[in-house]
């Protein structure tokens, strides 16, 4: 077991597909000598040579839709965006295309693409670097989304994601590639998509998160913990869709008390579901209402540090939540 | 390859002339005879099913049609010199009835395809007709969104070409989609990459309503293909074997040297589809002018002159192709829906 970066988690997944796999192949922006622009692919070029490491034209539309061609003859392909709000040229391809072959075609077709998307704010990526995308795809029946936010997750979830026969968004958060270590086995493995797991285990509120914010719900459990003000759980999704609803509701089951936290806006985000499952499927187990910590409804985080930190949910601002949930 | 070189310098030549003399026009290389009867054969079958398609939609039996009426002679010459070279796949659109029909589909699976039946052999009758996958026949048509097949093809071409399997990708698209950007995206990587990928304008004039000078500044869409760094080529595309020919040349450069854009200048006989009244936006004379330039009707004229086939034969195939259709309808007619519980069925891959 060998302690890793989220960032060289993805980078040895990738790697270890391609050796197992020659129809895995990545293209994107600078993915080749450059290393892409996080050095995800960083010495790929070198090891796997320019066919099957693609320097695009910087064209999101086009290396969307030419990896989606290219499942279509048999290839795996890893499309690589730079930043998810660069993404947009490219959601004709995703949501309009890719979510819709198998569907389309009567299962004829599939199209066994992972376009790997860094996402998520809190690094003064402003307006255009910084964008929370996970709504739109999640809202798509025919996509995959995959939103990991350890080490051990992120390279076990992006193997079993290159050897699905769907289309997959892999949601890499931009803080968590070096930000986050953990330990990581040196022999294979593979997470199934659509199972979360409890990352902490409590008996009176339970935590509903993904990416990034596990960490800060995680920290803010300790922290009532320790004032003994509540035994919290966190369930980290890791795969949005299709949603873990079995783990959720037993926890919310358990608990009796559901907050969701997420950095995406919170109108008609995935936090909207989780609280509408709540309601539907565990109603008579709720002693509170459906508690939410969201970004909220402004485009995205913006440049200025004090808006930033305005925007950002926080582990104080869970605390103050959890207490709320607590006392209710 | 050096016949393909740009040659954008406005209208090819077209089949009218050359019979119109009575000229004897030798056949192009690889083509028999019997292959000019049996593509003239699907033509007339495809023509016919598609005047039925339209007359079924005023019975309100086809929700929706767009005719290939006018195209049919380009799709066929393409297809003809993609069956002879045996390793083609094609990214068709919304307007080629002729392509996919004549690679080897049922007038029963045509029109239980228009009549939103179960048995449709592209998508189950999930999409519009004869849109979906035929990977039988090698063709693919995913959506309605002009040029989203475009970046698809060049990334089908590029796979091919990773594989080394020799395989000439065809992509098939109106003047109105050449608008789009993933055009530009799709031509400008094939260039780059130097992919065997044919793009395949049919260039018959109009964006649903919008004329040519409304969508470009220019004659001819040709004329891109030199910024991309490859051949564009103007074809007659009412002439079945000069797309025959021009096909048959663009798989050759394909395959060895990369991409070729033809730009097959044809007629849009009908409206643009059954719910379009091209009347508001196209003069009488125009359209009674254009009717005028129908290539089955030229191919017809060909075919008698040349000798292949008589008055009393096409008469034959015309009769044949008729009772065939008739045939189709009936049984697509009294064919069921797919039943209800399909609706959840292939959202994901297993």
């Amino acid at each position: 077991m060998a302690v890793k970066s989220v960032i060289e988690a993805v980078r040895e997944a990738m790697r270890e597909e391609m050796q197992r796999d020659e129809r895995v192949f990545v293209l994107g922006e600078d993915v080749g000598w450059r290393g892409g622009v996080f050095l995800a692919t960083q010495g790929f070029i070198e090891e796997f040579g320019q066919e099957r490491v693609i320097d695009m034209p910087l064209a999101e539309a086009s290396i969307m839709g030419i990896a989606l061609g290219a499942s279509f003859r048999g290839m795996r392909p890893i499309p690589e965006v730079e930043f998810a709000d660069f993404l947009w040229p490219a959601v004709n391809q995703l949501i309009g295309e890719a979510a819709r072959a198998s569907y389309g075609t009567n299962g004829a077709v599939n199209a066994p693409v992972t376009i790997r998307i860094p996402y998520g704010g809190g690094i003064r990526g402003g307006l255009f670097h910084s964008q929370n995308v996970e709504a739109y795809f999640f809202h798509t029946p025919g996509l995959k989304v995959v939103a990991p936010c350890t080490p051990y997750d992120a390279k076990g979830l992006l193997k079993t994601a290159i050897r699905d026969n769907n289309p997959v968004v892999f949601l890499e958060h931009k803080k968590t590639y070096r930000l986050v270590r953990g330990d990581v086995p040196e022999e294979e493995y593979l997470l199934p998509i659509g199972e979360a797991e409890v990352k902490r285990p409590g008996r009176n509120l339970t935590v509903v998160s993904y990416g990034l914010m596990v960490h800060y719900c995680l920290e803010a459990a300790e922290q009532l913990a320790a004032e003994g003000i509540a035994d919290v759980e966190v369930v980290d999704l890791r795969t949005l869709k299709p949603l873990d609803t079995d783990t959720v509701l037993a926890s919310v089951k358990k608990t009796g008390k559901l907050l969701v936290v997420h950095e995406d806006n919170i109108t008609g985000g995935v936090g909207s579901e989780i609280a509408a499952l709540a309601a539907d499927q565990a109603f008579d187990y709720l002693d509170a209402p459906v508690a939410r910590v969201c970004g909220p409804d402004v485009p995205t985080m913006p440049f200025a540090q004090t808006l930033e930190d305005a925007y950002m949910p926080s582990t104080q601002k869970i605390v103050e939540a959890l207490r709320n949930l607590a006392a209710y | 390859m050096t016949q393909l070189t740009n040659q954008t310098d406005g209208q090819a030549d077209g089949p009218f002339g050359d019979i119109a003399a009575g000229t004897s026009r030798p056949l192009p290389q690889g083509i028999t005879p019997e292959d000019l009867v049996d593509y003239y054969r699907r033509m007339i079958t495809i023509r016919t099913i598609d005047e039925r398609i339209w007359m079924m939609n005023r019975q309100g039996k086809v929700p929706i049609a767009a005719s290939g009426q006018g195209h049919e002679a380009a799709q066929l010459g393409v297809l003809l010199a993609a069956e002879k070279d045996g390793n083609c796949f094609h990214f068709p659109y919304y307007r080629d009835l002729s392509l996919k029909m004549g690679s080897g589909l049922t007038p029963t699976q045509v029109m239980l395809s228009f009549m939103g039946k179960e048995g449709d052999p592209y998508s189950n009758a999930r999409q519009f007709p004869l849109q979906g996958a035929d990977l039988e026949h090698n063709i693919i048509q995913l959506s309605n969104v002009v040029a989203a097949g475009l970046t698809q093809s060049v990334g089908y071409a590029l796979a091919c070409k990773m594989q080394g399997d020799g395989r000439v990708t065809f992509v098939y698209f109106g003047d109105g989609a050449s608008s789009q950007g993933e055009t530009h995206e799709a031509m400008n990587f094939a260039g780059v990459h130097k992919l065997p990928v044919v793009f395949v304008c049919e260039n018959n004039g109009y964006a649903i309503s919008v004329p040519q000078r409304m969508q470009m500044a220019i004659g001819d869409v040709a004329n891109r293909a030199e910024g991309y760094g490859f051949p564009g080529i103007i074809v007659d595309g009412l002439d079945l074997l000069a797309s025959y020919e021009a096909a048959r040349e663009a798989i050759h450069h394909a395959r060895r040297e990369g991409p070729v854009l033809l730009e097959m200048k044809l007629e849009r006989l009908m409206p643009h589809t059954t719910d379009d009244d091209d009347t508001r936006y196209r003069p009488k004379e125009e359209i009674e002018a254009v009717r005028q330039r129908d290539p089955v009707a030229a191919f017809g004229a060909f075919m008698l002159e040349q000798g292949y086939l008589t008055e009393e034969q096409q008469e034959e195939i015309r009769a044949d192709a008729r009772r065939a259709v008739n045939e189709a309808t009936d049984f697509a007619d009294a064919a069921s829906p797919p039943d209800a519980s399909h609706l959840h069925q292939h959202v994901y891959a297993p």
